[in-house]
C-alpha cells in the first residue's frame, strides 16, 4: 500500500477506522444541512475536541495528543470525506491556520487562555490575514494596532475570513510599524466579543458550509499580552503559519479527488448511451485512466510532503509546488467529472457539480498559484 | 468488580459477502473486519459499569485467527483494560459449542462477576454461544437486553429485556451472562488518547493446552453456503390507469399472489 511507512502502523490503522466511523456518522449525513444553514453546526468542534482531534500535534500540557504530523494526516484525509468542503476547510483553520503559530510561538499564559480550548473544540478559531486591499501581496496590507499603554487599539478590515460567524477568536495579523517593512507587522488575539468588532457574511458560488465574512475592527482594544510571540516579528510567524495551512491541500485533495472519480466511474459503469455503459468506450476509459494517472501522482506528491512534515524538514519549496499541482490536478478532475455525468453533472447536488465550483477555490485559497510559484522560483533561485 | 466481554470478529456490514471455493465459507478476501455490532454494545456497557463503580477491571476476549487481534486491539482503545487471544489451530474450524467450551475455561479461570456477549454476531447469526457460554458455567443469562443496573454491593444484576411491545424485567444473582441488544447504549468511538494507550495494554495468547483443551470434532457441520437467488427484475405497467389499474390487481392476485 502506498504510504505504508507513513501510516501503516496498527495504530494509523485504528485512528484511521475511528475518525472514518466518526467523520461517516456524524458530519456526512450533516453535509446539506450545514450547506443550509451556510456554517457548520458549532457543536461539531466540541465533538472533535473530544475525539482528540484538534490538537493532534500539539503538546499533550495543552490537551494535544502530542503525536507526529502522520496522524494528523490521516485525520485531513478522513475529515475531506465529510461530503461538505466547506465544513473541513472550517475545521482545518482551526488546527492548521489559526492555531499553529499560537503553539509555536505563544506564551505560557495565551496558550492556556486560547490554545486550550480551542483545542478542546470549545472555541473556534479563525485567521484573519487578507484584507479588501491585500490578499496575494500579504505585507500591503493596512490594518493597524497601536499601543495605548498595555492595550493595542485595532483599525481596519479583513477580507474572505473563513469560520467568520462561529469563531470566537481571531489570529490577526495587523501593521504596528509602517515603517519597519517586514519587520513592523504584528500578529494579535482578538476576542470577537470585543467592542468594535462587526461582520458581514459573504455568498459564495461553493464552500457554502463554511462561513466566509468580512470583518471591520473600529478601534477594537485587546491587551497587548495577546501579541503572539515578538511584536513585529508577525509578517515571518505567518509565512511559517502558511506552511501549516498550504499542507492542508496537498494532503486532503488527492483522497477528494479519488473518492469524486470512484463515484464518477461508478455512474460511468451504470448510465448506457448507444447501446453501452460510458464507461466501456475507448474515450472514457482513457479519462478515468488519465486522471488516475493524475490521482496517483498527486497521492505521491503528497506523501512526500508528509514525510518531510514528520521528520520535522523546511517543507516550504515542496509544499509550494506541490499546493499548484493538487489544485490543479483537482480542477481538471472536477470539470472531468462533471463532462461524464452529463446534465446531473449540472445539478448542484451531484459530487461533481459541487466538486467543480467547491474546488475552484484550491489555486486562489491560501496563496494563489501565481504566489506559490513566485515562493517556489525564488527558493529554486530562477 | 471484574466483568469479562466476549467479542467476535466479523466482516464489516458494508460487505458484499461471496461464497468462497470450497462453497462452505465465504471468500475473506479483501474483506474488512470489524467487532460485531452486538458485541460493541457489550464492550460499552461493561465499560459504564465500571465508570459508574469507580473500579473494576474489563477484559475483551475473542476465539479466532491472528486477525482477531486487531478488534481486541479496538476494544483496548475503547477503554478495556486487557484482552485475551483464544488462538490455536485447534480451534481452526470451531463451532459454537467447542467455542463456548474454550470461553468457559477462561471465564473458570479469571472469575469474572459478569460475562458480556451480544444477542448474536452479525456474520452467521447463530446466537448460540452465550447461551451454552452460560449452560457450561451454570449460571443464570438474559438476552436481547436494553437495560441493566448491576446492585450496589455487586450481587445482583436487574436485566431488563426486548420483549413484544415492552420490557420484561428480571433479577439474575451474580456471576451471571448478558447477551445486549441494540438500544442498550451508544457505543463510544476510540479517541486518538485511547488508541495510543491499547499499545501498552496487553493481549495475551492462549492456546488450547493452556485451557487444558484439545481439539474436539465439531457437533456441528456446514454442509454447504447458498448465495441468495438474484431479485427478479420489476416490472412496469403501461397503458392508461383504469386498464393498468386492472392488470396490476390481476398481477398481484393472479402471479404474486400476494393478495
Ligand atoms: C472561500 C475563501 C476563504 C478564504 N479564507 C481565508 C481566511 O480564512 N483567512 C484569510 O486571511 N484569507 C482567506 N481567504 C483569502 C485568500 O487567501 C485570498 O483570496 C488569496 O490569497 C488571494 O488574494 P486576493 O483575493 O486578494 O487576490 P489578489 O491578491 O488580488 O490576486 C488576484 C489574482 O491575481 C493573480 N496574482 C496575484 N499575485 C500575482 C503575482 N505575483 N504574479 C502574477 N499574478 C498574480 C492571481 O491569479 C490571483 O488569483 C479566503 C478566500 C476565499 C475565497
Amino acid at each position: 500500500m502506498a504510504g505504508e511507512d507513513i501510516y501503516g502502523s496498527p495504530e494509523h490503522q485504528a485512528f484511521r477506522a475511528a475518525t472514518r466511523k466518526f467523520v461517516q456518522t456524524e458530519l456526512a449525513p450533516r453535509a446539506r444541512e450545514f450547506d443550509e444553514a451556510g456554517r457548520p453546526d458549532k457543536a461539531i468542534f466540541r465533538r472533535l475536541g473530544e475525539m482528540g482531534l484538534l490538537g493532534i500535534r500539539y503538546d499533550p500540557k495543552y490537551g494535544g495528543q502530542g503525536l507526529d504530523y502522520s496522524y494528523h494526516a490521516v485525520f485531513l484525509e478522513e475529515l475531506t470525506l465529510c461530503d461538505n468542503a466547506g465544513v473541513g476547510m472550517g475545521v482545518s483553520v482551526q488546527t492548521d491556520m489559526a492555531t499553529p503559530a499560537l503553539a509555536r510561538f505563544g506564551s505560557e499564559a495565551l496558550k492556556e487562555r486560547y490554545l486550550v480550548p480551542a483545542i478542546r473544540g470549545e472555541h473556534v478559531a479563525a485567521i484573519a490575514v487578507t484584507e479588501p486591499g491585500a490578499g496575494s501581496d500579504v505585507a500591503g496590507i493596512k490594518t493597524r494596532a497601536v499601543r495605548d499603554g498595555d492595550w493595542w487599539v485595532i483599525n481596519g478590515s479583513k477580507m474572505f475570513i473563513t469560520n467568520t460567524a462561529n469563531a470566537d477568536w481571531l489570529c490577526l495579523l495587523a501593521v504596528t510599524d509602517p515603517a519597519a517593512g517586514y519587520h513592523g507587522y504584528t500578529q494579535i488575539i482578538v476576542p470577537t466579543d470585543t467592542p468594535g468588532f462587526s461582520y458581514r457574511l459573504l455568498d459564495k458560488i461553493g464552500n457554502r458550509g463554511s462561513d466566509t465574512g468580512l470583518l471591520f475592527f473600529d478601534d477594537v482594544r485587546v491587551p497587548v499580552a495577546n501579541t503572539i510571540g515578538d511584536a513585529n516579528r508577525g509578517f515571518q510567524q505567518q509565512m511559517n503559519q502558511f506552511q501549516d495551512e498550504r499542507m492542508v491541500p496537498v494532503v486532503a485533495g488527492p483522497v477528494a479527488a479519488r473518492r469524486l472519480w470512484e463515484l464518477t466511474l461508478e455512474h460511468a459503469q451504470q448510465r448506457v448511451a448507444f447501446g453501452k455503459p460510458l464507461a466501456k468506450m475507448q474515450v472514457n476509459r482513457f479519462k478515468f485512466v488519465e486522471m488516475m494517472i493524475q490521482i496517483t501522482a498527486a497521492q505521491e506528491v503528497a506523501h512526500r510532503c508528509i514525510r518531510k512534515m514528520v521528520a520535522g524538514e523546511d517543507v516550504t519549496l515542496d509544499v509550494s509546488m506541490a499546493k499548484v499541482f493538487v489544485a490543479n490536478m483537482k480542477q481538471y478532475v472536477a470539470t472531468t467529472c462533471v463532462q461524464l455525468f452529463g446534465g446531473s453533472g449540472y445539478i448542484r447536488e451531484n459530487p461533481a457539480a459541487r466538486a467543480y465550483v467547491d474546488w475552484r477555490l484550491g489555486t486562489i485559497g491560501g496563496g494563489a498559484d501565481e504566489v506559490m510559484k513566485e515562493v517556489a522560483a525564488k527558493l529554486l533561485r530562477i | 468488580m471484574k466483568i469479562l466481554v466476549a467479542i467476535k470478529q466479523v466482516p464489516d456490514t458494508a460487505t458484499q459477502v461471496k461464497v468462497g471455493g470450497d462453497g462452505k465459507s465465504i471468500d475473506t478476501a479483501g474483506i474488512t473486519w470489524i467487532v460485531s455490532p452486538y458485541d460493541e454494545y457489550a464492550v460499552e456497557e461493561a465499560l459504564r459499569i465500571k465508570e459508574k463503580r469507580g473500579q473494576g477491571e474489563v477484559v475483551a476476549i475473542s476465539l479466532g485467527p491472528d486477525r482477531v487481534r486487531e478488534a481486541l486491539r479496538s476494544c483496548l482503545a475503547m477503554g478495556c483494560d486487557r484482552a485475551i487471544h483464544l488462538n490455536d489451530a485447534a480451534w481452526s474450524a470451531v463451532d459454537t459449542l467447542a467455542t463456548a467450551r474454550a470461553l468457559a475455561a477462561v471465564v473458570t479461570q479469571e472469575a469474572p462477576q459478569l460475562v458480556l456477549c451480544g444477542r448474536q454476531a452479525i456474520d452467521d447469526d447463530m446466537g448460540a454461544v452465550t447461551a451454552q457460554l452460560a449452560e457450561l458455567l451454570g449460571w443464570p443469562c438474559a438476552y436481547w437486553i436494553m437495560e441493566e443496573a448491576v446492585d450496589a454491593d455487586g450481587k445482583t444484576v436487574r436485566a431488563a429485556r426486548q420483549v413484544e411491545g415492552g420490557l420484561e424485567v428480571f433479577d439474575l444473582p451474580l456471576p451471571a451472562v448478558l447477551a445486549a441488544q441494540k438500544g442498550l447504549n451508544e457505543p463510544r468511538y476510540p479517541t486518538l488518547k485511547g488508541i495510543m494507550g491499547a499499545k501498552k495494554k496487553e493481549i495475551k495468547d492462549v492456546k488450547a493446552a493452556d485451557l487444558g483443551l484439545g481439539a474436539e470434532p465439531a457437533q456441528l457441520a456446514v454442509l454447504g453456503l447458498e448465495a441468495l437467488p438474484p431479485r427478479p427484475p420489476g416490472r412496469i405497467i403501461e397503458g392508461d390507469v383504469p386498464s393498468a389499474v386492472k392488470e396490476l390487481v390481476r398481477a398481484l392476485r393472479e402471479d404474486a399472489k400476494a393478495i
